[in-house]
């Protein structure tokens, strides 16, 4: 079996983890009668790496019920954090711990068979996630050529409260561009909507209807955290439930296995477009034993409707490039395939790749449900958010707002900020040519000719 | 003599499983409708040729299991050893830890060489265990990397290593609306290195595996192992024994050797295609009751109109009128209603084989005009009934029955290779544009070949 590592910076990407870990043991708990820390999961997730630049969150973690997982080696911590600053977190906290992120990354590597990705949480908006999680993918890249780069990022939602955000993330969005393999961009937004419609179901007291309490995409029942202590846990649990689905298929067996490098091979056309749209369903399962067909169909429906979303996109009314369908449980192929021919007629796909599906069946459903699914879509509907968080960018450079906290930090120029608004410039017209080509009919290219 | 398998990939492992099944179960069916010597002289050649012997009784498939990651490997030898009738040998497998992530590229030029001498010691073992070899019989998907791009390495090995034994790829077709979004690349990449190396190439589309399930079978909600069975039945009723010349009781000694001969008559034809009539679930079947004329009626306008299964069969098109000027060079894009054959072969199993009528099947306007038809049509006959059919009739086909689907797989993959996508993920392991342009001069050539019959 293949092994990832989880490497987790700055407080969002540290939350985030928490409850991703307490997650995928509830998971493997389920599965294993032998009981929580079996060896699949320490198989596959070997080692994880936590950094941060200040202390908070960390020890949080080392003094709650997941401190036996964790253990001191697997740390790297400050004091004094990197203040929303891209440049403390990447060029000063890169250079200072640039060693012992090596080191520890090594070591976790050697406790590996055959390591196959590093999974990266952080979030864009801050200092350490954002700047010092992007430099360490430098360093992955370097070091570890042949793994594959996942990226877990939090964007900042336009109603953010740190101001410079906007600065954060488009540096970072530079490093994201040519250093990572994969991204899955998030939104805190849509993670707050969802959970507004999960309660509005759970609150709304119909009658005959109460919700599976384990089955909630939100919940940690049944983890090793009780309850929810801090208000982003139900959020965080979101995202947790993103990473567990997409390497359940690594993980367990299944009749269509897909592993993660497919993943890479199969929805990453060109390597600048490699930012994936996710979405999640069921949010939550009804106490009803028996499920007809219909709730299945209504499954693969919602994967495709802006409310699932992990982002606020709107990939239906936008151009795709290729989708893939991790389907969990009891499903077969008819069902996948039904659905497919369903749902296809109502997305726009690009013209060179019409039928650009790439579907994985594994039996083991998450923890609380029956089924689940997982779609990811490369699709033209981020370039919104990449124009807005640009919008936002160029209102606070016209004025020079803040800048001088980055430029005096050593290594940081003006240059930096152009060149990493060009980078995402780019891609943003890269997206704006595909779009264009929406409205074409398809062109059929000549074939080649053969002699006779 | 022995056939040697290769099982490759998820698709290949999991199919060649329910091959083996087939084989078996039918092999000690009960149902054979044939005397006690009949029935063991039929289990001694099917074991001859897909099992060995291992000391306390369970038989051994003649196998070898590869596959780039562990999981379905696994599965397959706890499966089959589960079942306590027959197994996989203990060693025949090789596995690694990370698959080929459905990059071609990676199956065929990393995994391939990188793993080579172990899986052809592993297949060396196996051919040593024959008394005598007939060939090889690979089963392999093209959509994915590991039984594409292995596959395709694997068996230009065999060309060269075991240069008079016979190969035979057992392929999978992928289904239209993808599986594997790069299935189309790693198809015709496949395809054309196949067809250079390979003897023969026995295709079976899942798009029409699944109608079979759904239509025929009766099937809500039809899983991979359904459509594996269905195909394992299929494959069962071509490759279980069968008399060797008209009236004798004594089996064919050579299957691969005696299929190439009669149906791949020219090396620019090498694609192959298996009807087996009837199929149905085993509920229906209790009440069903066939006559040979029926069968082979339904057969025969199968055959013609390209049908793949005995339903929804379009019963207006006929043999073009013979004494007409054959037709000329036609536009790629006209609608091909008639399926002209280079070859068939039909296979008859179960009561009253002796009475069944072929000569529908002999008719020239069938066949292109190189062969005599005595020689473009053959039959191959045993009393002994296979799997629970009474009766039961396959023919496996050269004709251009796969004209329309290689077409749309080397449109499609044309289509995204004029836009260069993807093409980043295989140049990074050295397949560059010239591969694939190489790929498709010569599937283009078979497709124009197949089409102008």
């Amino acid at each position: 079996m293949t092994q990832s590592v989880v490497v987790q910076i700055g407080q969002c990407g540290n939350q985030i983890g928490c409850c991703f870990w307490d997650l995928a043991l509830r998971e493997h708990a389920a599965v294993n009668q032998k009981g929580i820390y079996d060896e699949a999961i320490s198989s596959f997730f070997r080692n994880a790496v936590l950094i941060d630049m200040e202390e908070g969150v960390v020890n949080e973690i080392l003094q709650g019920p997941l401190r036996d997982v964790f253990d001191s080696k697997q740390l790297i911590t400050d004091i004094s954090g990197s203040g929303n600053n891209w440049a403390m977190g990447h060029k000063v906290f890169g250079s200072l711990y640039q060693e012992q992120i090596l080191e520890k990354l090594r070591k976790s590597a050697e406790h590996c068979d055959c390591l196959q990705c590093f999974f990266i949480i952080h979030s864009m908006g801050g200092g350490t996630g954002s700047g010092l999680g992007t430099f360490l993918l430098k360093v992955l890249e370097d070091e570890f050529p042949e793994v594959y780069r996942f990226v877990t990022s939090i964007y900042p939602s336009s109603e953010d409260d740190v101001i410079t955000s906007p600065y954060n993330s488009i540096l970072a969005m530079k490093e994201l561009n040519e250093h990572a393999d994969c991204v899955l961009p998030i939104d805190n937004q849509s993670l707050f909507d969802i959970i507004s419609k999960i309660d509005l179901v759970v609150n709304s007291g119909k009658l005959d209807t109460t919700v599976k309490p384990k089955s909630l995409v939100t919940s940690s029942a049944g983890a090793l955290k009780k309850q929810h202590k801090k208000p982003f846990d139900a959020m965080n649990n979101i995202v947790a439930n993103l990473l567990l689905n997409l390497t359940s298929s690594a993980r367990f067996e299944g009749s269509l296995n897909m592993d993660l490098n497919e993943i890479s091979m199969n929805l990453v056309p060109f390597p600048q477009l490699h930012y994936l749209v996710s979405s999640l369903t069921p949010l939550y399962t009804l106490a009803d034993v028996n499920i007809p067909p219909r709730r299945l169909d209504q499954m693969f429906s919602d994967a495709f409707s802006k409310d699932h979303q992990l982002m606020r996109a709107d990939p239906k009314h936008s151009l795709y490039l290729a989708c893939a369908l991790m389907v969990r449980g009891n499903v077969q192929i008819s069902d996948l395939r039904r659905n497919i021919e369903r749902l296809k007629p109502s997305l726009r796909f690009v013209s060179w790749n019409q039928e650009g599906w790439k579907t994985s069946l594994c039996s083991v459903p998450p923890v609380g449900h029956s089924h689940s699914l997982l779609a990811l879509a490369n699709n033209t509907c981020v370039k919104p958010t990449f124009v807005e968080l640009r919008e936002r960018f160029m209102r606070l450079y016209k004025k020079k707002a803040h800048l001088h906290h980055y430029l005096q930090v050593e290594g940081m120029e003006e240059s930096c900020f152009t060149e990493a608004v060009s980078s995402l410039s780019a891609l943003i017209q890269e997206y704006n040519q595909l779009d264009a080509t929406k409205s074409m009919p398809v062109a059929d290219i000549p074939r080649l000719s053969i002699a006779m | 003599m022995s056939i040697v398998t290769v099982q490759l990939g998820q698709c290949g492992n999991q199919i060649g499983f329910e091959v083996f099944d087939t084989l078996f179960s039918d092999s000690h069916s009960s149902q054979g409708l044939c005397s006690k010597r009949e029935n063991e002289a039929y289990q001694a050649s099917c074991k001859e040729r897909f099992f060995s012997e291992e000391e306390n009784g369970v038989p051994i498939a003649r196998a070898v299991l590869v596959d780039m990651e562990p999981k379905v490997i696994n599965q397959t030898l706890s499966k089959a050893a589960q079942s306590g009738r027959w197994k996989y040998g203990q060693h025949a497998y090789f596995c690694q830890k990370q698959g080929s992530g459905n990059n071609w590229a990676y199956g065929y030029s990393v995994h391939g060489p990188r793993h080579e001498e172990s899986i052809m010691n592993l297949i060396q073992k196996e051919v040593e265990k024959c008394d005598s070899l007939s060939g090889f019989f690979i089963i392999m998907s093209m959509a994915g990397g590991t039984g594409s791009g292995i596959g395709a390495f694997v068996t230009q090995n065999l060309q060269d290593h075991y240069a008079h034994s016979l190969k035979m790829n057992q392929i999978i077709w992928p289904y239209g609306t993808g599986e594997v979004i790069v299935q189309n690349y790693n198809s015709i990449l496949t395809l054309s290195h196949l067809y250079r190396s390979s003897d023969a190439l026995l295709v079976h589309e899942n798009d029409a595996v699944h109608k079979i399930c759904a239509k025929l079978m009766n099937i809500k909600q039809i899983s991979f192992s359904d459509i594996n069975q269905v195909l394992a039945h299929q494959l069962g009723s071509v490759f279980q024994p069968v008399y060797s010349a008209e009236g004798s009781f004594h089996y064919r000694r050579n299957p691969l050797g005696d299929l190439m001969e009669n149906l791949v008559p020219h090396p620019e034809f090498k694609m192959l295609g298996v009807r087996n009539i009837p199929q149905m679930s085993e509920n229906s079947l209790a009440y069903s009751t066939f006559t040979w004329a029926g069968l082979l009626k339904h057969l025969r306008q199968m055959l013609i109109s390209n049908a793949k299964m005995e339903e929804g069969i379009d019963w207006q098109v006929r043999p073009p009128i013979s004494g007409l000027p054959p037709l000329g060079k036609m536009p790629l894009n006209k609608e091909l209603h008639f399926n002209t054959s280079i070859a068939n072969l039909a296979i008859l199993r179960g009561k009253d084989v002796q009475s069944a009528d072929l000569e529908g099947f002999k008719d020239p306007a069938l066949y292109t005009s190189w062969l005599e038809p005595v020689d473009a049509f053959n039959v191959w006959k045993t009393q002994r009934a296979f799997s629970k059919y009474e009766k039961s009739a396959s023919l496996v086909s050269n004709s251009q029955f796969l004209v329309k689907p290689l077409d749309m797989i080397v449109g499609k993959a044309w289509n995204m290779f004029a836009s260069k996508a993807y093409l980043h993920q295989y140049t990074k392991f050295g397949i560059e544009e010239e591969d694939f342009l190489d790929s498709f001069t010569l599937l283009e050539q078979v497709v124009a070949s197949y089409y102008n019959l």
